[in-house]
């Protein structure tokens, strides 16, 4: 039998709160990335770019991501992968966060005048152009607000990554609780860890909104 | 290798497969009726004379909105126990997740009730209705028919997140598929159904939210 004192507790909380962010910071890119690419789909001038990415979008929004994250991870192994928890945790919050992002971005580009697009044509810019220069500086400047707020429901999201076996915050502070009997202490200081850095950016999305609220 | 699917056990699954469903039908139903009557209170609550109310409400909304709604569940079920206060898996999955979507649609229906003319109200109380009519009968079809969308959006959010309450061993969607792969062996395939479930319950509720409202908010504003 193991003693834990309540400053191991912390100390193992915080070491398994760095695999949260890690994991955090990983899907976010990754969204962010596939997301412009979705974005670009979604606001195609093809009409059945604009279905498939309409579709996608609808996907994983309409679906649970304890259930996108079940699929991927029996799901990958059938088609020859060899997935690892970690694997399908970046892979299944990555597809979910494009998906959102992708649609709150467009909002943004939805959000400007045409003039901007004529504006660009008329500086002989290209499609490419246009949108690398005019709309999409401007598409994420409007929803940097909505941006930031979806990083903090990502940060609450990776806690379903437990589930899988994902070693984080969560599953940590099961093993821990399962070891202490003292599920109050330890339930209440992961969710102190979860609120200590999500607030921040709750607080930043605040400012956010009232500064877009002021120019408009 | 190649994999062959096999949906042969499907036939054998529907049973459980349903009554998981209803039973996440049953979960949000409650949780949407009990969080829109405590969201009034909680709304009311943030715009009172006391700043301790004011306080202590958006002290609540702040820390449900910056912890995972899984933390939230896990310290309901099993911290609470240290106080004496031992819940029902079913029970425990109701307070979590009305606690929850209280905090969010707290701030859609005060939005919505501030969008309200003040004039509405003083209309009506000029015509002697009672305050509490007012409210029920002036300003609440008028705040609801402003925030329906997001409430609606936030219903269905909510309906997915109680997957999660699977954890506690609530019977329903998630927990049945737990058990039907458990038992099948043919883990893809049962969560493919089961997403596909969860997919046309959140696209049915949309709907039937969507005419639903129309109808009824409709004829409260006549």
């Amino acid at each position: 039998m193991i003693e834990f004192t309540f400053w191991d507790i912390v100390r193992n909380l915080l070491l398994a709160a760095r695999w949260t962010v890690l994991l955090s910071i990983v899907a976010f890119a990754g969204g962010s990335i596939a997301g412009v690419a979705i974005l670009l789909l979604r606001i195609s001038k093809r009409r059945w770019l604009r279905r498939a990415a309409e579709y996608y979008i609808g996907l994983f929004q309409g679906t649970p991501l304890l259930m996108q994250l079940f699929l991927l991870f029996f799901g990958l192994p059938l088609l020859g992968f060899r997935i690892e928890a970690w694997t399908a945790a970046v892979l299944g919050l990555t597809l979910c966060a494009s998906a959102y992002l992708a649609e709150i971005w467009r909002g943004g580009v939805q959000s400007l005048p045409s003039g901007q697009w004529d504006a660009g044509s008329s500086l002989g810019l290209h499609y490419i152009g246009q949108l690398r220069l005019i709309i999409l500086p401007q598409a994420f400047a409007i929803t940097r607000a909505p941006t930031v707020g979806f990083l903090v429901q990502l940060i609450k999201s990776t806690a379903l990554t437990s589930i899988i076996g994902f070693e984080e915050l969560v599953r940590t502070s099961n093993a821990i609780n399962n070891a202490t009997f003292e599920p109050f202490t330890v339930y209440g200081l992961v969710a102190l860890i979860y609120f200590v850095l999500c607030y921040p950016l709750t607080r930043y999305t605040k400012i956010l909104e009232l500064r877009t609220a002021r120019q408009h | 290798m190649g994999y062959a699917l096999d949906f042969g056990w499907l036939n054998g699954a529907i049973g459980m497969i349903a009554s998981g469903a209803a039973m996440t039908i049953f979960l949000i139903a409650v949780t949407t009726v009990a969080g829109v009557i405590l969201s009034i209170f909680g709304a009311a609550a943030k715009r009172s004379r006391y700043p301790i109310l004011r306080k202590a409400v958006a002290a609540y909304v702040e820390l449900i909105r910056n912890t995972p709604f899984l933390v939230q569940l896990f310290f309901i079920f099993f911290g609470l126990p240290r106080f004496g206060i031992r819940l029902d898996p079913v029970v425990a999955a109701m307070l979590a997740m009305t606690l929850n979507m209280t905090a969010y649609t707290t701030e859609i229906v005060g939005s919505g009730l501030d969008a309200v003319p003040k004039g509405q109200r003083e209309a009506a109380a000029a015509l002697g209705l009672p305050t509490w009519l007012v409210f029920i009968k002036i300003v609440l079809p008028q705040a609801l028919k402003v925030i329906f969308p997001a409430l609606t959006s936030q219903i269905i959010i909510m309906m997915l997140e109680s997957s999660v309450v699977s954890q506690i061993a609530v019977r329903e969607l998630t927990y049945e598929a737990d058990m039907l792969q458990a038992r099948t062996f043919r883990a893809f395939e049962t969560y493919f159904i089961v997403t596909l479930v969860y997919l046309g319950m959140s696209i049915g509720l949309r709907r039937l939210l969507f005419a639903g409202g129309r109808r009824a908010i409709a004829g409260g504003m006549a």
